[in-house]
């Protein structure tokens, strides 16, 4: 008994030698470093899991009979996103800057990326900035939903993650001509969500509606979504993703900011929620449960922008807002522009994200023309959500209009009527089930 | 009185449904059926193995109409729903002997 303890005690000294060893390199720089590296990552991976979040979304708000071909296409862009990213789109965004417009170097991580000056490793920035990439270009998925070809989605995919989203990065981030003007777009508003927005709104535009959404005399029918169950579990998700979305863009778990811009995520979703309700519930007489789940999405595109920029009060004023923005938007694109979008991104992601940015000149603690900073961050904002609106535009239909006048951008009538999981994919999200068909 | 009974295309209800309203045809039932009649079936594969589809998604509508209005609401019902396709579906007539509305207890072809 007593050898045994002896020899208990002898090995687990030995277990104490390699921490001995490392107490020894620590210093309180290196413990932030580490620090700040594993909040890094720690966002970055609540931001992956967005992506289950837009998948719900997108799946939710749209018929069963195409429920599997959109889970796919969610799963590919956030797939070939990841790889096109490390490959090109990270050196685009954040490469030496050629004339402020876009990056030339360090393509597939070939160098250090000194001249961005980070504390944390270059792969955490990387996953960081994918999971970022890849946030806007799921966007699109859902507005082209139901009758997009998933080989035109893959191509999109490519084109958006190399050349669309790293420009704008570049721009804004990476230190191109807006980083000089001084824009803030702490998380991305603009970035992220409005790229994405722009791009489906020039996408679902050219693909048209789906077979059955207007009638011939123009008005809008209600095509519901199979299960608001699972949207609303989505918009829980990207809720929860949001919190590394917006605090983890500190890039520092050493910075006390983190806390608030929590705190404001947290306030502009409420009261995006909040008045989406009450707009519904006094338009349409009861209160709408997708449009409430998108006013919470809504008050979070929103925020990001100036979530480290405005006080809470400003944080709930902007929720609130974009809440409201947001319902009305949508009616304007399904009832006046006919434009076909299933879950209302191009509201949610492109007006919202235009919206929060803006409000980011006018209630930006430092610089707002509310707090006596004059008018010249909320003009810096206005140039770049029109230049970014530009450019997104520009290339999405120019992209967009070649897929559709050489492979096709749209399934034929046929496979639409089937529905996307049997046309495209051999098999059904749900086999067995009676497959509704509405409409058309 | 007689019962039609109608499969026809999911992508054609509506447009059915709103021809049938516009001939005085004020109920339905409708179900989602699933059938084949002289279409082929298709080869998919799931997880590597082959499966064969060939019950397809159709449309039921059952209604019961006076005898004299049978042959209008026939060709209406073949026009709207006829794509010249296999698969474009089935009227089936049957005789109603009598037909009870619940809320009032009349019964013959007032009550439907």
């Amino acid at each position: 008994m007593k050898k045994g303890l002896m020899v208990l005690l002898v090995l687990l000294s030995i277990l104490l030698i390699p921490g001995i060893a490392f107490a020894e390199g620590a210093t309180p720089e290196s413990n932030a470093i580490a620090i700040n590296t594993v909040w890094v990552l720690v966002a970055a991976f609540l931001v992956f899991f967005m992506q289950a979040g837009f998948a719900m979304v997108e799946t939710g708000f749209t018929r069963a009979k195409s429920a599997g071909n959109i889970l796919m296409k969610n799963l590919m862009d956030f797939s070939i996103g990841s790889v096109v990213f490390w490959l090109f789109g990270f050196g685009i965004m954040f490469g030496v800057s050629y004339l402020g417009l876009f990056g030339t170097t360090g393509f597939a991580v070939s160098d250090a990326f000194e001249h961005l000056g980070l504390d944390i490793p270059i792969w955490a920035f990387l996953i960081f900035q994918t999971v970022f990439a890849a946030t806007a270009a799921t966007i699109v998925s859902g507005a082209m939903a139901e009758r997009t070809k998933f080989i035109a989605y893959l191509i999109y995919s490519v084109v958006i993650i190399a050349l669309i989203y790293p420009v704008v990065g570049h721009w804004i981030w990476g230190g191109g001509w807006l980083t000089e003007r001084g824009m803030v777009d702490f998380a991305g508003s603009t970035v992220v969500h409005s790229v994405g927005g722009w791009a489906a709104l020039i996408g679902a535009f050219l693909i048209g509606p789906r077979i059955g959404k207007y009638t011939k005399e123009g008005k809008a029918n209600a095509i519901p979504g199979h299960s608001i169950t699972l949207g609303a579990l989505g918009v829980f998700i990207l809720w929860f993703g949001w919190f590394g979305f917006n605090p983890g863009s500190t890039l520092s778990g050493t910075s006390p900011d983190i806390a608030l811009i929590a705190v404001n995520t947290n306030l502009a979703a409420a009261c995006g929620a909040i008045a989406a309700m009450v707009l519904t519930w006094m338009k349409y007489k009861k209160p709408d449960v997708s449009l409430s789940l998108n006013g919470a999405l809504a008050g979070l595109v929103a925020i990001t922008a100036g979530c480290a920029s405005v006080s809470p009060l400003g944080a709930a004023a902007i929720g609130l807002l974009a809440g409201l923005l947001v319902v009305l938007s949508v009616e304007f694109f399904d009832k006046v522009l006919h434009i076909d979008d299933p879950v209302g991104a191009i509201s949610v992601h492109g007006v919202c994200g235009a919206f929060g940015t803006a409000m980011v000149g006018l209630l930006a603690l430092d610089g707002g023309l509310f707090y006596g900073g004059g008018a010249s961050l909320l003009v810096t904002q206005l140039i770049g959500i029109v230049a970014v609106f530009a450019w997104t535009a520009i290339i999405s239909l120019v992209l967009f209009g070649a897929i559709k006048y050489t492979i096709g951008l749209r399934v034929s009538t046929e496979e639409e009527n089937v529905g996307l999981d049997m046309s495209e994919h051999g098999m059904e999200a749900y086999p067995g089930f009676q497959l509704k068909s509405h409409n058309g | 009185m007689k019962k039609l009974e109608c499969v026809i295309r999911p992508a054609k209800f509506e447009e059915l449904k709103e021809a049938l309203g516009k001939s005085g045809v004020k109920g339905m039932t409708v179900t989602n059926v699933i059938g084949c009649g002289l279409q082929q079936g298709k080869t998919e594969v799931y997880r590597g193995n082959t499966y064969i589809v060939n019950l397809l998604p159709k449309v039921k509508i059952e209604i019961v109409i006076p005898n004299d209005s049978v042959d209008k609401i026939i060709d209406i019902i073949v026009e709207t729903a006829r794509t010249g396709e296999i698969g474009d579906g089935k009227i089936f007539v049957y005789d109603m002997i009598n037909a009870v509305r619940i809320r009032t207890g009349e019964s013959g072809e007032s009550a439907v």
